[in-house]
């Protein structure tokens, strides 16, 4: 027999993550790895991290990594590439850092058509500091921030990011993907793979927003927390490619 | 026919496995890990497993290797 | 232009030429009064040479985009003013504890907030204590004349990447909109080698990270007392100030930056009316020259803090002079410079109260 399955090379050895059981973050490196080493990107990368539970990635990940504050990803990511058109340069985020405290960075990057890719993990909460209500919270949600609920009154609307991405000239990617089932983790393989595809083309900003579960902070098993990922949080957050300017006008 | 390798010092003994293989051959275990949490265990005695991968394609922590 | 060439130029062109001439690869800017000519005048030279240039959202992402431009070995930089400095002092203190190469100019403006463009030193607190978190330390040189921002701007990036640490060139709205003839001649100081901590794609290597954040106590601890450790090697190293006949002095002005010329125009003044005046001026703002201050107080050398502020490098001066002589400041909060002749007629009746009072 063969092996069929390993750990990508492209992680660190002997790496130990340090996300709370059946946090989709493990998936979410591990794909991104996985294309490293697929693409073979590992000598040319560059990753930009952000600040939350994503902040360890450079203790995962075999690639080189600076670490931006909070909110600073896609600005640190872009002072990387303009200083080196050559490299694979990419950003991983938390909902919060890259669409609240960074949306501003986040933003320009895409209207600028910086040949990076971002990614972004939306867990409808702020995950490090114990599930605060964030800019992707959705209506009605409890946290600790919105005990009774994220209320319209009080708090407004969450972010749709992927497809306010989408609406961004220089945006040659933006999708929408989730890790709840076996089938969707392949589909956001692909979506990542096309995120750096365009980079590596020289077309554009690829973007893709992952939906992803707390168990933690939602105070769920993981497994009831992929079900609210498909109950809850689709509906308000449908998954799909909002923009692909590779693909063939239909 | 496959088999899987479950690296205990990687589970975190979340179950995702144990819910996602089509044949139902990941269970609880009724041993613990260091932090007292059953651990889960490959059950193959009739040799079902295909070596499909989508126990190690779900394992958020990458404690699963596959053969085939 | 020929390198030795005198050229009549702007204090922000100047500092701009020499950026480039320094090997500055990427610029990183927002506009803002008094330092905008200085974006305006790289917007068309950067793309020309094939080097970075990007018009930042703000200021915040201008210097992040340093941040990450740096820690790729190569020399870049990010200028502002006042206000907006202060909109970078998170990504300071980043920048210290990644200990990554920032250059960040400086050209101040009156204070606080908006303030106005009023020529002004408010920031020498903001810069040489800085408003970022935790215990970090920034290299800050501050030139007096146009020919000393191109010398500085040099100097800047070499001691960037020297020691990895941040350097802040503060200028002021004076220096940056006057003209005055400089030569650019060659970038002095030796190419640094980077390729030990330079993130450069893990080519035959493991993956590096540059951070500040370690979770392990311990770690922490030890990261910060290495930096303090280099801290310590850059003020035996770089501090460095100049002395204008200081020997037979018995009272000695201090001032930093474009202040510097009124003071040495001053001493003059007074020597002429028999008062034995000296001047005094720290380049490295950061690292202080607090020894050779000392070593002057010791001999018994009054010190008068002339600044643009409400007295901030004068806390530094009493510091270092440890109350072995007298410190006075004469000072103004922003707008017209204090003019020599003030200058002189303010220490004219010092000395006359010493002399009342039989000091």
């Amino acid at each position: 027999m063969q092996q069929v399955f390993s750990i990508p090379n492209s992680m660190k050895k002997d790496f130990k993550y340090t996300f709370c059981p059946g946090c989709d973050h493990g998936i979410a490196v591990r794909l991104v790895a996985e294309l490293i080493d697929e693409m073979g990107l590992k000598e040319k990368t560059i990753c930009s991290t952000s600040i939350g539970c994503s902040v360890f990635l450079y203790d995962f990940l075999d690639v080189d990594c600076i670490e931006a504050p909070h909110g600073r990803a896609c600005a640190s990511a872009t002072g990387v590439k303009r200083a080196n058109p050559d490299k694979f340069v990419f950003t991983y985020q938390g909902d919060g850092d890259f669409a609240s405290i960074g949306l501003a960075e986040s933003m320009h990057t895409a209207l600028r058509g910086e040949k990076v890719a971002a990614i972004c993990i939306n867990n409808t909460t702020y995950g490090m500091t114990g599930g605060q209500m964030g800019p992707t919270t959705i209506m009605g949600q409890i946290t600790t921030t919105s005990p009774a609920g994220r209320n319209v009154d009080y708090n407004g609307y969450p972010i749709k990011i992927a497809e306010h991405i989408a609406l961004c000239d220089g945006t040659a990617f933006s999708a929408r993907v989730a890790l709840d089932t076996v089938p969707h983790i392949n589909e956001a393989k692909k979506a990542l793979k096309k995120a750096f595809q365009v980079q590596l083309d020289g077309l554009g900003f690829g973007f893709v927003e992952i939906l992803s579960s707390c168990p933690t902070n939602w105070h769920m098993s993981p497994e009831d927390a992929h079900k609210r990922v498909r109950e809850e949080m689709m509906p308000v957050f449908p998954l799909g490619v909002f923009k692909d300017i590779t693909a063939e006008v239909k | 026919m496959g088999k899987i390798v479950i690296d205990n010092n990687r589970c975190k003994s979340c179950y995702l496995c144990t819910m996602t293989c089509p044949k139902g051959l990941i269970k609880k275990s009724a041993k613990t890990n260091r932090l007292g949490d059953y651990m889960v265990e490959f059950d193959d005695k009739k040799e079902e497993c295909i070596g499909c991968a989508m126990c190690a394609k779900r394992c958020p922590d990458m404690a699963i290797e596959v053969y085939r | 232009m020929k390198n030795n060439e005198k050229v009549l130029i702007k204090g922000n062109y100047a500092i701009a030429q020499a950026a480039i001439n320094a090997g500055c690869q990427c610029y990183f800017g927002y506009p803002m009064t008094p330092q905008t000519e200085i974006g305006e005048y790289l917007s068309s030279k950067m793309p020309e040479l094939g080097r970075g240039f990007v018009c930042a959202e703000s200021e915040l992402a201008a210097i992040n985009m340093v941040i990450g431009a740096v820690s790729t070995g190569v020399k870049a930089m990010t200028t502002s003013s006042s206000c907006a400095v202060a909109l970078m002092q998170e990504a300071l203190s980043y920048a210290c504890g990644d200990e990554v190469p920032v250059v960040l100019v400086n050209v101040m403006r009156a204070g606080p907030g908006l303030g106005y463009i009023y020529p002004a030193q408010g920031d020498y607190n903001q810069s040489v204590y800085g408003g970022g978190n935790g215990d970090y330390k920034i290299i800050v040189l501050a030139p007096s004349t146009v020919q000393e921002c191109v010398n500085y701007t040099y100097r800047a990036f070499y001691l960037a990447q020297k020691y990895r640490n941040p350097v802040i060139l503060l200028a002021d709205g004076l220096l940056g909109q006057m003209m005055e003839p400089a030569s650019f001649g060659e970038n002095p100081y030796p190419e640094v080698d980077v390729s030990s901590w330079a993130l450069t794609g893990a080519k035959g290597r493991e993956g590096r990270a540059i951070y500040s954040c370690a979770p392990d106590e311990k770690k922490q601890i030890q990261h910060i007392y290495n930096l303090f450790r280099k801290f310590e090697v850059i003020a035996e190293n770089e501090t460095s100030y100049d002395e204008f006949e200081v020997e037979d002095a018995d009272i000695i002005l201090t001032a930093f930056g474009s202040m510097t010329r009124n003071i040495k125009a001053a001493m003059k003044v007074l020597r002429e009316k028999g008062i034995k005046a000296g001047c005094f001026r720290p380049i490295t703002l950061s690292p202080f020259p607090s020894k050779r201050i000392n070593e002057l107080a010791k001999q018994g050398k009054d010190f008068v803090v002339v600044e643009m502020n409400m007295g901030q490098m004068l806390k530094d001066v009493e510091y270092s002079v440890k109350g072995q002589s007298k410190v006075s400041l004469i000072n103004r909060p922003c707008g017209e410079w204090l003019s020599v002749e003030e200058i002189v007629s303010s220490v004219e009746k010092m000395v006359e109260v010493s002399y009342a009072a039989g000091i």
